[in-house]
């Protein structure tokens, strides 16, 4: 008696969790899906709000204008060289002093460690933080976006934790008899060792980075260094046209089809800036996992 | 780092003692190569970190450009003064701490009822499809999610406007609208980061001994029971923890996106603490003034953050520190 009624409050148990589960899936699904087809609608069905399922029509002119926004192409290779720079500066700060905290020899790595920890509480804040990026003159310039936040307390933790963890006491042991010097042994040893822990870091990064508008907003005036997040926001956001940005239409003609196209531009653009990440994302995700994982569980 | 201050006091006392400071000093010089990896990211938060953290001190000087931090003149709390009494003052905190009740109360519990559902799912196909596909919007920036929700929630043409519309309902300005700003704020937030917080709980849920299961299934144990009797007690002690770490957040959370997010419509339900330091500091250049207002939020922060702790503590639960 007991084993059907448990086996029958289970299954409704399943029925009911296998429903939520999907319906979940189709909220968080849904508005992606459905900027997907609209970049690829006619633009009067999108501005009708017609699209809701399967495309209607089939263009590409979204796409085509934004292939000729000058601002949209600089604003891109402005982020990528961002990304790259701050992932180098991030990736070696992180791996090195992540290194260095994850050794027990190391004399003071607690006293360091609250000194990281703590500023993950506790900061200077907005104002302190412009006026030092004043003071060292880094204003307007790419710097200003790359070294404030060079390395995050949090990504350190995470770093060390995986050293703490992956590399073996003995091994050091080991290499020390050998007349290893703790350089040679970082980069012999712990460096192939940590290829796991480096693939999450520069992902983390580049993904900040890459999403990141806050800095270049504070720090950035001249336009030609903004990266592709502000232009972005001020298409997406404050809604002016890509004309209106760029600056380089004057010509009625193409000013009457950006209007048209507007809507289309928008779905098109979040496609484009989005599709790096999201391409990148499901091969890495095991990574992205770990990483989150050995870094919140300890931290 | 204590071994070493404690050993230097003691050298003053107890000549003979020397052997142990000068043992430490060994120490630290066998291993100059760690330090020598770990100098570039101190001196980075020192400069970047705790730098400004001495620059705060603008936030009780008249801060002159000409005379520089240290050069202005102080003012004692005339800053603070000034903002506590000034008329948006409750409106503002009101704000802030709204928003992140809310949060508390509606973002939080989600991700984590989310992995208890997870967790029950069998058919791994399907559990990985869910969480593939939940951790996507982790991955939308802030300016296009906010774009997005412009785009979506427009009165003519966004799809949630359509589906109210399609039901005999009115069109709704949500992006336009002072009661709409929160739910929009909190709803979008649960939509872009519940996949990917239920990571943490997920990986908690590994760990809880399967061995409590079969004894329950056992003892006629439905599965309901189990997750509230087995599952829940044994991730608590990683809940505290992101519950402290959430309250460690409670008035800074998001304010880039609730920047975005704001308009003069809307204004009046969406300005926060952290905004606000924005505009007056850096569009209005009253650095002094914003210093304080920022200082004013971090310093809540941290006495919530501590009093959480303080509380898990009580609680036996696991504590930061």
């Amino acid at each position: 008696m007991s084993k059907i009624a448990r086996s029958r409050s289970d299954k409704l148990f399943d029925a009911i969790n296998y429903t939520l589960l999907t319906l979940i899936l189709l909220v968080v699904i849904y508005p992606l899906y459905l900027i997907v087809i609209s970049s690829v609608s006619d633009p009067t069905a999108v501005n009708a709000g017609k699209v809701l399922f399967w495309p209607a029509g089939f263009t590409l002119k979204g796409y085509e204008i934004l292939l000729d926004n000058s601002e949209v192409w600089r604003g891109y290779l402005n982020t990528l060289l961002y990304v790259v720079l701050s992932l180098i500066l991030n990736v070696s700060l992180v791996i090195t002093a992540g290194y260095a905290l994850s050794r027990k020899d190391l004399i003071g790595r607690n006293f360091f460690m609250f000194l990281i920890v703590f500023t993950m509480f506790f900061s200077g804040g907005l104002i302190p933080s412009y006026l030092l990026v004043q003071q060292l003159d880094m204003i307007n310039t790419i710097w200003a976006v790359v070294i404030p936040s060079a390395v995050s307390a949090f990504h350190l933790i995470v770093a060390k934790t995986f050293f703490q963890t992956t590399i073996p006491n003995e091994l050091l042991e080991a290499a020390k008899v050998d007349g290893c010097s703790t350089t040679k042994f970082f980069f012999k040893i712990v460096i192939p060792l940590s290829v796991p822990i480096i693939a999450v870091m520069a992902l983390f990064s580049a993904v900040n980075e890459w999403n990141s508008f806050f800095p270049a907003l504070i720090y950035l005036q001249d336009q030609e260094l903004y990266p592709l997040q502000l232009i972005l926001r001020s298409i997406l956001v404050a809604s002016q046209d890509a004309a209106a940005v760029t600056g380089d239409a004057i010509d009625p003609e193409l000013i009457a089809e950006q209007q048209q196209y507007k809507e289309l531009i928008k779905y098109s653009l979040i496609i484009v800036s989005s599709v790096p990440i999201l391409v990148l994302y499901p091969f890495v995700q095991r990574y992205f996992v770990k990483g989150v994982m050995i870094g919140s569980i300890k931290g | 780092m204590s071994t070493v201050t404690s050993s230097k006091e003691k050298t003053g006392l107890n000549p003979k003692k020397q052997t142990r400071p000068l043992a430490t000093l060994r120490k630290v010089a066998r291993n100059w190569e760690l330090y020598l990896f770990l100098l570039p990211t101190l001196v980075y938060f020192l400069i970047f970190k705790y730098y400004p953290m001495y620059g705060l001190q603008i936030a009780f000087k008249d801060f002159m450009a000409v005379h520089g931090i240290l050069g202005s003149p102080w003012v004692g709390f005339e800053h603070f003064i000034r903002f506590f009494e000034s008329y948006q003052f409750w409106n503002l905190l009101g704000n802030s701490l709204l928003i992140n009740f809310y949060q508390l109360i509606f973002a939080f519990p989600i991700p984590i009822i989310f992995a208890l559902m997870l967790n029950q799912v069998t058919r791994t196909r399907f559990k990985k499809v869910v969480q593939t596909v939940t951790y996507a919007p982790h991955f939308i920036s802030v300016v296009v999610l906010v774009g997005m929700l412009f785009i979506f929630l427009s009165p003519s043409n966004g799809f949630v406007n359509n589906i109210i519309q399609l039901f005999g309902g009115e069109p709704i300005y949500f992006m336009g609208s002072e009661a709409w700003f929160k739910p929009v704020f909190v709803g979008s937030q649960i939509w872009q980061t519940t996949g990917w917080s239920a990571i943490i709980y997920l990986a908690a849920l590994t760990s809880v001994d399967p061995q409590l299961h079969e004894a329950a299934i056992v003892d006629g144990a439905t599965k309901l029971q189990r997750v509230f009797h087995i599952d829940i007690p044994g991730i608590l002690p990683v809940i505290m923890i992101m519950l402290i770490l959430e309250i460690g957040n409670f008035v800074t959370l998001g304010y880039q996106k609730v920047l975005l997010m704001q308009n003069e419509l809307n204004i009046a339900s969406s300005e926060v603490i952290q905004t606000y330091v924005y505009k007056s500091g850096l569009l209005n250049s009253q650095f002094s003034y914003a210093a304080a207002i920022g200082l004013f939020e971090n310093v809540i922060n941290f006495i919530l953050l501590i009093m959480m702790n303080q509380m898990a503590k009580k609680f036996k639960q696991q504590s930061l520190f």
